[in-house]
């Protein structure tokens, strides 16, 4: 049973990493805006189609 | 015709019209700026969103300050001469084009090489290479595509600003222990005297302590200091009772693991730590689009130009003297009060009384700080500094320094000294009781007792309902600076309310006629005349006019200051001041407007400020439980129209200043008044911030309002009744919510008292009863705000 060491010592040399993670993350600002990424992930390559295709949609006017 | 839309910023096309590749645009700015999106690709702009855009401001000559190098220094949060990074407040941030945008600037200006957008705080970082590009030309920028970043006094005390999170570590650093304490300390819940488990147990049981440590050390430790001053104020506030918790949990889990008398009460302890912390954040969530701190220095530009021996050179405003020359150029505002030297001043005081009105001023009149030219260039005469003119000298007033917290005993704090003396007596007693039975238990009880009785579910109730409810406000446009302030919306006996911009809304206003009845063609002519007047007036009583059949005049001639003279074939019109007119009249506390038709007086046009909807009735509701007071800036002009309008025990009080605004709450506070202010202007910050509750009314929650409370959107402010309900309300939900935490007491301390608390019941208690506050005041809250509805 001596493996028990082993695995508790890996259980929680992986949880300390997942921490490190977090308190890295936190102090990268990520925490402090939660809701410009969302919106910016969703944005790629709108420049490119645009250039092959440089209509746009007309508003329709009421 | 029917009305086209703006492509561009999606206003209704009233003066002009451009069409310019099949689409139409409101004015030459709005068509500048697709131009400028199409020749760089990024008309996608427009297909995130429909007509996404703001009308690019006249901004020439605005910015000049900007090139100063000690301006720059304090704008940029980093510039090593290479590379300057600034983070610029855009208040036009509404959508995801703009994201997009903006975080293609690099496309427009290829020396910018990066920009972030933060959409929550309305601001865009720029990165830029200072060699090539100034921080002038990024701002003149952002200003041609629409987005006119805001710079303020506001924004030149910091260049960097330190951000607040060690309550996130401290979650997560609890949260963390939390979790791992859980799985290692499960083995023992049931199974004791297994061969394995007691081969392990001890590693298990230090390694829990090692997890523990930071939790009691680090994420806990606000918990000691607050009980500490707590106590050294003599006070027992809610921490006291925690503290006590805390401490004996863990000194009597070290000393169980290490005298092996059994496995302690870390998980309870990390758990409960965990949960506090969860409360606190919840309560800590605040609005960062709203600024509640706002003084004078939000509204004021950093620079203006000062004409010194015939050169424009941008000065600092706190570098102004008495006796400096200032430009003002048009939508500038005027930093200090002085004398107008030359020029045509329209002074729009809206920032200041509420009052969108602009007002016109000749040379030789005084100016006074706050307000904003409106047409033109003026020049002036600095007679005071910054800080000694009128409108900021409020600020010197000894309850801007002031916390208003300060004083204020919250409702869990009223509770937990009761709370306090009880757990402690309890204690005691039980501890005498087995001191004689069994004397080998009474340790073993008194720690149980304080362990169980830790008011961890008392202390989640207030938090976790009021910040459920200002999330719920929130949604209903009722902005609540912090939780403390809702329990204190639930005293308040006395509503004050400002007048204009208050209970009268900014843009409309109506106007009444008095007078011998105007003909058919005479109408024609004075619907005409105004139409060629930008005067504010002229446009507010042409908006209120009738449509008619658009001629074209053969004369027109404006007189600055005093009226309008036009003619059509053989009638002939004028329109202005009664002097101008040659009517005999009295002034009037009213603002009128005069006409004669072919040099015959005809009668004049009465403006009222128009109230919001709604006012009549909310005042009606509000009677019955608290007192009312109109406190206004203006003169009595609208007496006898407020006493139609509202109920008559209303205490109706005209020609306030600032500081008597303030002073009168000072007093009735004095008399044992809980008063809740209701203002707009910046002539209201003082009374705001002396009653116990300031709420601003503002149009656009994205502009400015003064420091307050609370912000409330303008078109709810006939809901506030039930604001002030739900608030009450809330007050109830937590009275239940500590009889449901005492109730949990009651069966801990059964268990604790006779000698039986086993880890297991306290892992179990524990949680189970913060859970179940946290879910009976959601489930409370969210009732409560479905009403609001």
């Amino acid at each position: 049973m001596g493996v028990i060491y082993i695995l508790l010592s890996i259980s929680i040399v992986v949880a300390i990493i997942f921490f490190i993670a977090f308190i890295y993350a936190v102090k990268n600002g990520q925490y402090d805006d939660s809701y410009t990424p969302s919106v910016r992930m969703l944005f790629e390559d709108e420049i490119i189609k645009d250039q092959k295709n440089p209509t746009v949609k007309t508003k329709k006017t009421n | 015709m029917s009305k086209a839309s703006c492509f561009h910023c999606g206003d209704i096309c009233i003066s002009e019209l451009i069409t310019y590749n099949d689409k139409s645009f409101c004015c030459n700015g709005c068509k500048t700026v697709f131009e400028i999106f199409q020749e760089n690709d990024l008309t996608c702009y427009y297909d995130l969103q429909n007509a996404p855009g703001a009308v690019p401001k006249e901004i020439a000559g605005k910015y000049d300050f900007l090139s100063q190098e000690n301006i720059i220094e304090k704008l940029t949060e980093f510039n090593d001469g290479n590379i300057q990074i600034v983070t610029l407040y855009i208040p036009h941030i509404h959508c995801s084009s703009c994201i997009w945008i903006l975080e293609n600037l690099t496309k427009l200006n290829p020396n910018i090489s990066s920009s972030q957008v933060n959409f929550g705080k309305k601001n865009v970082r720029v990165t830029y290479n200072s060699k090539q590009a100034s921080l002038k030309e990024v701002v003149l920028l952002l200003s041609s595509i629409g987005y006119e970043p805001y710079i303020s006094l506001d924004d030149f005390k910091t260049g960097n600003q330190h951000i607040n999170r060690t309550l996130i570590y401290k979650l997560g650093i609890a949260g963390f222990a939390f979790g791992n304490v859980m799985f290692l300390s499960f083995p023992e819940y049931f199974e004791v005297g297994e061969f394995w488990l007691e081969k392990y147990k001890h590693l298990f049981r230090w390694l829990m302590f090692f997890f523990s440590l930071p939790v009691v050390f680090y994420a806990g430790q606000d918990y000691f200091i607050s009980a500490y001053k707590g106590l050294r104020s003599k006070l027992l506030n809610i921490d006291v009772p925690i503290a006590l918790g805390l401490a004996v949990l863990f000194i009597r889990s070290t000393v169980e693991i290490i005298f092996d008398l059994g496995s302690g009460f870390f998980d309870s302890l990390t758990g409960l730590v965990f949960f506090l912390l969860l409360g606190k954040f919840f309560q800590q969530k605040t609005y960062s689009f709203l600024s509640f701190e706002r003084d004078y220095k939000s509204y004021f530009p950093i620079a203006v130009t000062k004409i010194f021996e015939g050169k424009e050179t941008p000065i600092q405003v706190y570098d102004i003297k008495k006796g400096d020359r200032l430009l003002i150029r048009n939508e500038e505002l005027i930093p200090v009060d002085g004398i107008l030297i030359n020029g045509k001043a329209r002074i729009d005081y809206s920032f200041v009384t509420g009052e969108s009105e602009t007002v016109s001023k000749q040379s030789g009149d005084k100016l006074f700080a706050g307000g904003k030219q409106t047409s033109g260039v003026i020049e002036m005469e600095a007679l005071k500094s910054v800080e000694q003119s009128y409108l900021t000298q409020l600020w010197s007033n000894d309850v801007f320094s002031k916390n208003k917290d300060d004083g204020f005993t919250t409702l869990t704090n009223a509770i937990s000294k009761r709370f306090t003396i009880a757990v402690l007596s309890i204690a005691i007693l039980a501890t005498s009781y087995w001191l004689v039975v069994d004397s080998s238990k009474a340790m073993n009880v008194f720690t149980a007792v304080l362990i169980i009785a830790c008011p961890c579910a008392i202390a989640l109730s207030a938090p976790f309902t009021y910040g459920n409810l200002l999330r719920i406000f929130g949604k209903l446009k009722f902005y609540v600076k912090n939780a403390s302030i809702m329990e204190q919306l639930a005293s308040i006996n006395t509503v004050i309310f400002d007048k204009t911009g208050t209970i009268t809304s900014n843009q409309k206003s109506t106007a009444s006629y008095e007078g011998k009845a105007l003909t058919g063609s005479e109408e024609t002519l004075l619907k005409n005349t105004l139409r060629g007047s930008n005067h504010p007036l002229s446009r507010t009583l042409y908006d209120i006019l009738d449509e008619q059949d658009i001629i074209s005049l053969n004369h027109f001639e404006e007189h600055l200051g005093q009226g309008i003279e036009a003619s059509y074939e053989q009638n002939s019109i004028k329109i202005g001041s009664a002097s101008f007119v040659g009517a005999n009249e009295t002034a009037l506390l009213n603002t009128a407007v005069h006409i004669s038709a072919n040099s015959q007086y005809k009668g004049k046009f009465t403006f009222y400020n128009s109230y919001r909807k709604g006012i009549s009735k909310l005042f009606n509701k509000l009677k019955k439980n608290y007192d009312l007071v109109i406190l206004s800036g203006d003169n009595e002009g609208e007496l006898e129209n407020l006493k139609k309008l509202l109920p008559s025990k209303t205490k109706l009080i005209f020609n306030q200043k600032p500081d008597d605004k303030l002073e009168y709450i000072k007093y009735h506070q004095s008399e044992g008044a809980k008063v809740l202010m209701v203002g707009d202007g910046l002539n209201d910050a003082g009374a705001l911030a002396q009653s116990n509750v300031g709420i601003a009314i503002s149009e656009n929650v994205n502009v400015f309002s003064p420091a307050c409370d609370a912000i409330l959107d303008a078109s709810k402010i006939n809901q506030l009744v039930k604001f002030l309900k739900a608030s009450k309300n809330a007050i109830k939900i937590i009275k239940w919510s500590f009889v449901l935490s005492f109730i949990y007491n009651i069966v801990g301390l059964y268990f604790a008292v006779t000698g039986q608390l086993a880890p297991v019941v306290a892992a179990i208690l524990m949680p189970l009863s913060s859970i179940s506050i946290v879910v009976f005041t959601t489930i409370a809250t969210n009732i409560i705000g479905r009403k609001l509805e």
